[in-house]
C-alpha cells in the first residue's frame, strides 16, 4: 500500500485534517492541538474506552463515539464540543463523583488529581445525582503503597501498565459495574502479592488518589506518568 | 412559679451553643447549663483511614485553629512511626503553633470580646461588634486586625496557606524554611510586638473598670493544667503537663502527656454533647480544672522571653495566689501573644532553623500514638490506635474547650446568680452571662467536633421544663 493510500482526510471542528489510517480521532485531534478531555487514556498504554469523557459527535453516527477508540475515516466530520457533548461529559463526571467517596480537601492527590482538574476544566459546579457513599476498603498492606478504593474511578490504567509495560499482570478487575474493584492477584492483600514487583508504575499512572505512596500525604504528591512513552520507546529500541 | 431563661444562640463564640438558666419561685437562679448542641463524629469516621491522613482530616475540625490540630495530630503520628523528628522540624512546628496562637488570640480578644470591653457590656447589641469598634476605637481595632493578619501571614509564609496548610506531616514538616521566608517573617515582628504592647498598656488601665465582672466571672477555685518545659517555664509544643491547685501548690509536676488517660477522665452529662474532662485523682466534679492562657500563666514559672516575663510578673502580682477569675483570661491572652511573638523571633534567629533535614521517615513501628500540644484555648490531645498496616482502628480527641467545660458551666451559674433576678432581665445582664463564656474563648465546633457559626441561645425554664423566656441571637 502506498503512503498516500494510508492517509485519511477528515474535519474536526470544521478544521481540515489529514491523519494516518491507523490513528484514532483522539490522536489526530491532539496532533492538531484540538482539545478533547480524557481520563482513562494515557499515552503509552492501550485504549479501553472506559471513561467516556472523550465522546465526540461524528456526522452520520446515531450516537456519540469515544474518540480514543474510534479510527479516523475518509471524509469524517467530527465535532468535539457542542451543548450535547458538554452535557454528556458533565453527566459522566458527576457519575464519577457520586459513585465513590471523593473528598478532595483531605485527599493525598488534592491539587494533583486528574479527576479534580477535569471537574475544574469542564466547569462542574455541583453533583445533581445522589452520592452513593459506598463503604469500600483501604488496602495498606504493601510496605510502600496503598490502594484506596473510595477514590478509584476504574480507569484500569494500573491494570494496563502492570500487564503491558511491567509485564507482571498483578492488577486485574473483579466484579461488575459500579461494584467492580481493581484487585491484586486473586484478591490477595497487595502486600502478600507474589507477582507484584513493587515497581510503582501503577501509582504513577493512577489519575486520582486511589493509588498512592505511603507517607506522602500532604501537598507534594504529584505523579509522573510522563515516564511511560519514553520507557516504551527505550524498550522497543532494545528489542530491535 | 419558677422560670427558665434561655439564651440561644450565644453570640461571638466559635461554634453553636445555648445557655439554660433555671429559676425558682422567687426568681433566683437555681441552675445553669451550657449546651453544645451539635455533634460531628470525627473520632468515628476517621476509623479505617491511613494514619498519615489524620493531620489533614482532623485539621478540618476547625477553621480557626487547624494548625493546632495539625500539630497534635502530627505528633500522634510521630508516635506511631516511633521516630524522633529532626530538631529543626520540631522548631518549625513550634513557630507555626505560636503564629496560630497569635492569630487565634487576636480573634478572641479583638473581634469577639473587645466590643464588650470597649463599648461596654450594656451597649446596644447591634453595636457590640468589630465593625462598630473600628468606628469608635479605630486604633485598637486596627491593631487587632493587624495582629490577626500577622499570625495568619506567618502561617501562610511557612506552610503555604493560611487555613488547612498541609505542611506539617508525620515525621516532621514537608519543606525546609528558606532564608527568604525566614526574613519575610522576621521583618514583621517589631510591628506586631508594638501593637501587642500598646494593647496591653491600654488594657492594664481599663481593667479596673471591670472589678464587678472580675468578681463574678467564673471566679472560684479550680485546678489548672497546662504544659511546661523541663525548666518549668511556659511551653506550647512539647513538654510535661503540670497541674496546680487554686493555692498555687503543684499537685502534679511532670505528668507524661502520652499517659493522659491515667490522670484525665471524661465525664458526660445528658444536656450537652461536650464532655467534661476531670483530673482523675480528685474525681468528677471535684477534679475540675481550667486550661488555656490563664491556666498556663498561673502554673508556669514564667514565660521565658524578656518583654512577656515583665508583663507576666505584673500580671501575677495582682494576687499572691493563682488568679482565679476567668476575666483574667483576656489579659493572659495578650501576654501570651507577646511571648509568642518574641519566641518566634528567637526561634527564627537561630541559624539551625534553615536546616534542610526536616522529616524523618519510617513505617508503622507502634500501634498507638498520642500527640499533645498547647492550642490557643488549652491542652489539645490526639490519641490514635492503628492496625499493623497503619489504618486507624480507634481515635480519641480531647479538645481544649472540653477541659474548661465544667468551669464554664459553673462560671455561668455564678454570673447568672449575680446578674439575673426574675425573668425581667435586661439584655446587658444576659450579655454578661455570655461574656463569661467568651472569657474562655471556647471553640464549640472543636469541642464536640460540631460545625456551624456560633450563635448561642439563653433559655429560662420552669421546673416542669416549660420555656418561659428565650433570648436568641445570631
Amino acid at each position: 500500500m502506498s503512503a498516500e493510500a494510508n492517509i485519511r482526510t477528515l474535519t474536526i471542528d470544521e478544521v481540515d485534517i489529514s491523519a494516518r489510517a491507523d490513528e484514532t480521532i483522539l490522536e489526530a485531534a491532539r496532533e492538531h492541538n484540538i482539545d478533547i478531555p480524557t481520563l482513562c487514556h494515557l499515552e503509552g498504554l492501550s485504549e479501553v474506552g472506559a471513561c467516556r469523557l472523550c465522546l465526540v459527535e461524528v456526522k452520520g453516527a446515531r450516537r456519540l463515539l469515544p474518540a480514543c477508540v474510534t479510527r479516523v475515516e475518509e471524509g469524517m466530520e467530527v465535532t468535539t464540543h457542542s451543548a450535547k457533548i458538554d452535557r454528556y461529559r458533565q453527566m459522566v463526571l458527576e457519575l464519577f463523583f457520586a459513585e465513590r467517596n471523593h473528598v478532595c480537601s483531605v485527599c493525598v492527590a488534592n491539587g494533583h488529581c486528574e479527576l479534580q482538574s477535569l471537574a475544574l476544566r469542564l466547569g462542574m459546579t455541583h453533583v445533581e445525582l445522589p452520592y452513593q457513599y459506598p463503604q469500600l476498603p483501604v488496602d495498606a498492606s504493601h510496605p510502600r503503597f496503598t490502594v484506596d478504593h473510595n477514590r478509584c474511578v476504574l480507569c484500569t490504567r494500573c491494570v494496563r501498565v502492570c500487564g503491558e509495560v511491567e509485564g507482571a499482570n498483578t492488577w486485574g478487575v473483579m466484579g461488575r459495574g459500579a461494584q467492580s474493584l481493581v484487585i491484586t492477584d486473586l484478591k490477595e492483600p497487595w502486600g502478600e502479592s507474589e507477582t507484584c514487583t513493587s515497581c510503582g508504575k501503577c501509582v504513577q499512572v493512577c489519575p486520582t488518589g486511589a493509588l498512592f505512596e505511603k507517607n506522602r500525604a500532604g501537598t507534594k504528591t504529584a505523579k509522573h506518568p510522563e515516564f511511560l512513552p519514553y520507557l516504551r520507546i527505550m524498550r522497543e529500541g532494545e528489542q530491535r | 412559679m419558677s422560670r427558665t431563661i434561655v439564651i440561644d444562640p450565644v453570640t461571638r463564640l466559635e461554634g453553636h451553643g445555648k445557655i439554660t438558666l433555671q429559676l425558682d419561685d422567687a426568681g433566683v437562679v437555681q441552675d445553669a447549663m451550657f449546651h453544645v448542641t451539635q455533634l460531628r463524629g470525627f473520632e468515628k469516621f476517621c476509623e479505617g483511614r491511613p494514619f498519615y491522613e489524620m493531620p489533614n482530616i482532623t485539621a478540618r475540625v476547625c477553621g480557626i485553629c487547624p494548625v493546632s490540630h495539625l500539630i497534635a495530630s502530627s505528633k500522634a503520628c510521630d508516635g506511631i512511626l516511633a521516630v524522633k523528628i529532626p530538631p529543626v522540624a520540631a522548631n518549625l512546628r513550634r513557630v507555626l503553633n505560636l503564629a496560630q496562637l497569635i492569630q487565634s488570640h487576636a480573634l478572641s480578644f479583638f473581634y469577639l470580646s473587645s466590643p464588650d470591653l470597649l463599648l461596654g457590656m450594656d451597649a446596644a447589641p447591634e453595636e457590640r461588634n468589630i465593625l462598630h469598634l473600628a468606628h469608635a476605637h479605630p486604633s485598637i481595632a486596627a491593631d487587632g486586625v493587624a495582629l490577626r493578619q500577622f499570625g495568619q501571614r506567618v502561617i501562610e509564609v511557612m506552610a503555604g496557606q493560611r487555613i488547612h496548610p498541609g505542611w506539617t506531616v508525620p515525621g516532621g514538616v514537608n519543606e525546609a524554611l528558606s532564608q527568604e521566608k525566614r526574613d519575610q517573617i522576621l521583618v514583621m515582628i517589631p510591628a506586631a510586638v508594638a501593637a501587642i504592647q500598646r494593647t496591653l498598656e491600654w488594657f492594664r488601665t481599663a481593667v479596673d473598670k471591670f472589678s464587678a465582672e472580675i468578681e463574678v466571672f467564673a471566679n472560684f477555685p479550680t485546678l489548672f493544667m497546662g504544659m511546661i518545659d523541663d525548666r518549668g517555664l511556659a511551653e506550647y509544643y512539647d513538654g510535661y503537663l503540670r497541674v496546680i491547685d487554686s493555692e498555687g501548690n503543684i499537685i502534679a509536676g511532670e505528668l507524661e502527656p502520652a499517659r493522659y488517660a491515667e490522670y484525665i477522665g471524661e465525664a458526660t452529662e445528658p444536656f450537652t454533647y461536650m464532655k467534661f474532662p476531670y483530673y482523675r485523682p480528685l474525681g468528677y466534679p471535684g477534679g475540675t480544672y481550667r486550661v488555656g492562657p490563664l491556666a498556663r500563666l498561673n502554673l508556669a514559672g514564667r514565660c521565658d522571653t524578656p518583654l512577656a516575663d515583665e508583663e507576666w510578673r505584673r500580671f501575677r502580682a495582682m494576687s499572691p495566689r493563682p488568679l482565679l477569675s476567668s476575666f483574667h483570661y483576656h489579659q493572659a491572652r495578650l501576654i501570651e501573644m507577646l511571648h509568642a511573638a518574641e519566641k518566634i523571633e528567637r526561634l527564627l534567629s537561630d541559624k539551625g532553623i534553615l536546616d534542610k533535614h526536616v522529616r524523618a521517615t519510617a513505617s508503622v513501628n507502634s500501634l498507638e500514638g498520642v500527640g499533645v500540644a498547647e492550642a490557643p484555648r488549652g491542652t489539645l490531645i490526639h490519641h490514635y490506635k492503628v492496625d499493623e498496616n497503619g489504618l486507624i482502628v480507634w481515635a480519641n480527641l480531647v479538645i481544649a474547650t472540653g477541659h474548661n467545660n465544667a468551669a464554664m458551666n459553673r462560671g455561668i451559674l455564678q454570673a447568672a446568680r449575680h446578674y439575673v433576678h426574675g425573668d425581667a432581665v435586661k439584655e446587658g445582664m444576659l450579655n454578661r452571662v455570655e461574656a463569661v463564656v467568651r472569657t474562655f474563648d471556647p471553640c464549640l465546633s472543636c469541642s464536640t467536633h460540631a460545625m456551624g457559626q456560633m450563635p448561642l441561645t439563653i433559655e429560662l425554664r420552669a421546673p416542669d421544663g416549660s420555656l418561659v423566656r428565650e433570648v436568641r441571637r445570631g
